[in-house]
């Protein structure tokens, strides 16, 4: 086992892929001789060269659809975005190209490629370098939606993500970059299909993905202390989802708590919701709970960024008010 | 082919692309086709110069006007009719329609519906091709319009920044949909962009198929030898509404009729009669061709069958999950 962050858990992934396979390349903006906005390509280009570690302009329209023309080509591009908000830029292609063209070609084209995306908030960059948009994202087939949260996700999500013969975008959360753990010393590819149970309990069941995980297991410890059992799922894959994990962990806990760090509504926790309400409503025991970010963009000041963000207290909070035995 | 083949190979294309075109429209009216019909009647000389000069190898990124482009790349027309007729049998497995023409093993990647959109992805298969060191060009059409569009800047950049083998080709028919050039460009000369990005590139006359056939053989040389992409504008007009739902209240019928004296087909008629090359046996027995190619693309697309709607959702996924 050795000590490892989730930003070096990335580039040894990265690392892995373009060693692997000769038509993975990576490109964008910034990732070769600055290093990466958040240094997670930090040393590849001296590694791998200019041909394999490409800077781009500020042009997210064409590289994203240059990622999409280059799958298209043969090619394995790993394509970085710097910030969710700046893919906003590149929404034509990665809405109307990448996760269309399959269908649309009457299944002849497939378009593989990795998009990986800087999400989320908690670094005091306002109001456009903070959102969750990966919620958006999971409301379009044809996109696989991806949000690791732990080390071994951040470690093992991209080569099997590079295996899909379908686009699949990897949202990284800037919070978790610096986060540490143990991981295995021959830690590799993980499966990107299934949710996951991080921590089993019998009382609720908090339900979340990417940076709200450590909000979440967090919040269970202190539950824990006073007699609430919380069960801990990490969804990792928000689309397609594992409703069957969702849904099997509704049914023994009884009550739900989603967290999750888009706005309330129309979200993901909206929908997670939803197909709890539709499938496992009889095996409730209280109303679907929710934690999301408060409706507004994300300021700047540090006290109002915690505050729009959710909070180990509001899960508590959540929990507290659907768990048995509590009033 | 020699030159007098080369020369009836032109006019043939043009005139089948031309009767495609005509016929498409009849069975829009006649409720056979339906959705978005954009029509390339006056535009045929681009494609029909354009093709010959590509090889099969070779990759294609068009937009929603592409009947021409496809047919002229070797779609066969009974794939296009049946497509737009919403049958499986059609080159997009009738998911597509008139907008979304693929054939994949032509390399033609579409149709594509979003103006300026096709261009990225052009400039990625050009990437593709030059990181495997393929001798190979992506021909990538777009209109005026697209000109506008950030992408068809960014995509300008990259391809130069990178040398990608990447040969741009706008056809400039002078309206973006109904907004005239003048009103949507404050420089019309659109060849003149392509220098801000030090891209090569000429202006070059969109009604005469020699022309246009004379600059794309030099052009696709160019791109092929490595040396970075090119871009000609071809100077068109589109003889017809942009759709069939344009009641055309943005251009006056003078205009049209003063293009319509430039009509590329009659031009190259002219030019096989200047030369001798045909005779009205020929002519005649070329439009009968097209007619039986037509009828028989019509019947095709007629006996096609419709997707099982319990097909609805497959081809979204590759991978279906649990």
């Amino acid at each position: 086992m050795i000590k490892t962050t989730y930003r070096e858990a990335l580039r040894e992934g990265l690392r892995e892929a373009l060693q692997k396979d000769p038509r993975v390349f990576l490109m964008g903006e910034d990732i070769g001789r600055y290093g990466g906005t958040y240094a997670v390509t930090h040393d590849l280009l001296k590694e791998f060269g200019p041909e394999r570690i490409r800077d781009t302009p500020l042009s997210e329209v064409a590289f994203v659809g240059a990622g999409i023309g280059a799958a298209l080509g043969g090619m394995r591009p790993i394509v970085e975005i710097m910030t969710v908000n700046f893919s906003l830029l590149a929404l034509d292609q990665l809405v109307n190209n990448a996760a269309t063209l399959r269908h649309m070609s009457g299944g002849q084209l497939n378009v593989p490629v990795v998009f990986r995306i800087a999400t989320g908030a908690g670094r005091q960059v306002a109001a456009q370098h903070s959102h969750s948009f990966e919620g958006w994202y999971a409301h379009i087939p044809g996109l696989r939606i991806l949000a690791p949260a732990t080390v071994e996700d951040a470690r093992g999500m991209l080569w099997t993500a590079l295996q899909d013969p379908d686009p699949v975008l990897i949202f990284e959360h800037v919070m978790l970059l610096s986060q540490d753990a143990e991981l295995s010393s021959d830690a590799g590819p993980v499966d990107i299909d299934t949710a996951r149970i991080r921590k089993s309990g019998k009382d609720v069941s908090l339900i979340t993905y990417g940076g709200s995980l450590p909000k979440a297991l967090e919040a269970a410890r202190e539950l824990g202390k006073i007699g609430i059992d919380a069960e801990v799922v990490d969804l990792r894959t928000l689309r397609p989802l594992d409703s069957r994990t969702i849904l099997e962990s509704v049914r023994r806990t009884r009550r739900a708590v989603v967290i999750d760090e888009g706005w309330r509504s129309g979200s993901l926790s909206a929908e997670i919701s939803a197909q709890i309400m539709e499938n496992a409503f009889y095996d409730l025991d209280a109303p679907v709970q929710r934690v999301c970010t408060a409706e507004v963009p994300i300021p700047y000041p540090k006290h109002l960024e915690d505050a729009a963000l959710p909070k180990v207290s509001e899960i508590i909070d959540a929990a507290k008010k659907v768990a048995p035995k509590h009033g | 082919m020699n030159e007098r083949e080369h020369a009836l190979h032109f006019y043939r294309e043009m005139l089948r692309i031309r009767r495609f075109e005509e016929k498409s429209a009849e069975l829009y009216s006649a409720g056979k086709i339906r959705g978005f019909l954009h029509l390339y009647v006056g535009e045929e000389a681009i494609a029909a110069g354009v093709m010959p000069a590509l090889n099969s190898e070779d990759a294609v990124v068009s937009t929603y006007r592409e009947h021409g482009h496809a047919l002229a790349r070797g779609v066969p027309a009974q794939a296009i009719m049946a497509e737009m007729f919403g049958k499986v049998e059609g080159c997009s497995h009738g998911r597509g329609g008139s907008m979304h023409l693929f054939h994949l093993p032509l390399r033609f990647y579409g149709g594509n519906a979003i103006v300026a959109a096709g261009m990225p992805v052009a400039v990625g298969l050009a990437l593709a091709d030059k990181l495997q060191s393929r001798k190979q060009v992506t021909a990538c059409f777009f209109g005026d319009g697209a000109v506008a569009e950030g992408a068809f800047h960014e995509s300008l950049n990259l391809a130069a920044l990178w040398k990608l083998p990447a040969l741009f080709l706008c056809e400039n028919n002078c309206y973006a949909m109904g907004t005239a050039i003048e009103r949507e460009h404050s420089q019309t000369n659109l060849a003149l962009k392509a220098q801000g990005y030090s891209i090569p590139s000429r202006q070059i006359d969109g009604m005469d198929v020699n022309a246009v056939s004379e600059a794309v053989k030099s052009a696709v040389q160019h791109v092929r030898s490595g040396e970075g992409p090119l871009f000609l504008e071809f100077l068109t007009y589109r003889f017809r509404a942009h759709s069939m739902y344009d009641p055309e209240l943005y251009r006056n019928k003078e205009e049209v009729l003063e293009w319509k004296k430039r009509d590329p087909i009659v031009r190259q008629k002219t030019f096989l009669a200047s030369k001798g090359w045909a005779d009205d046996a020929e002519y005649s027995k070329i439009e009968r061709d097209i007619d039986m190619e037509i009828q028989q693309a019509i019947e095709f697309a007629e006996n096609g069958h419709l997707e099982p709607v319990e097909e609805l959702c497959s081809d979204v996924y590759a991978r279906s999950v649990k």
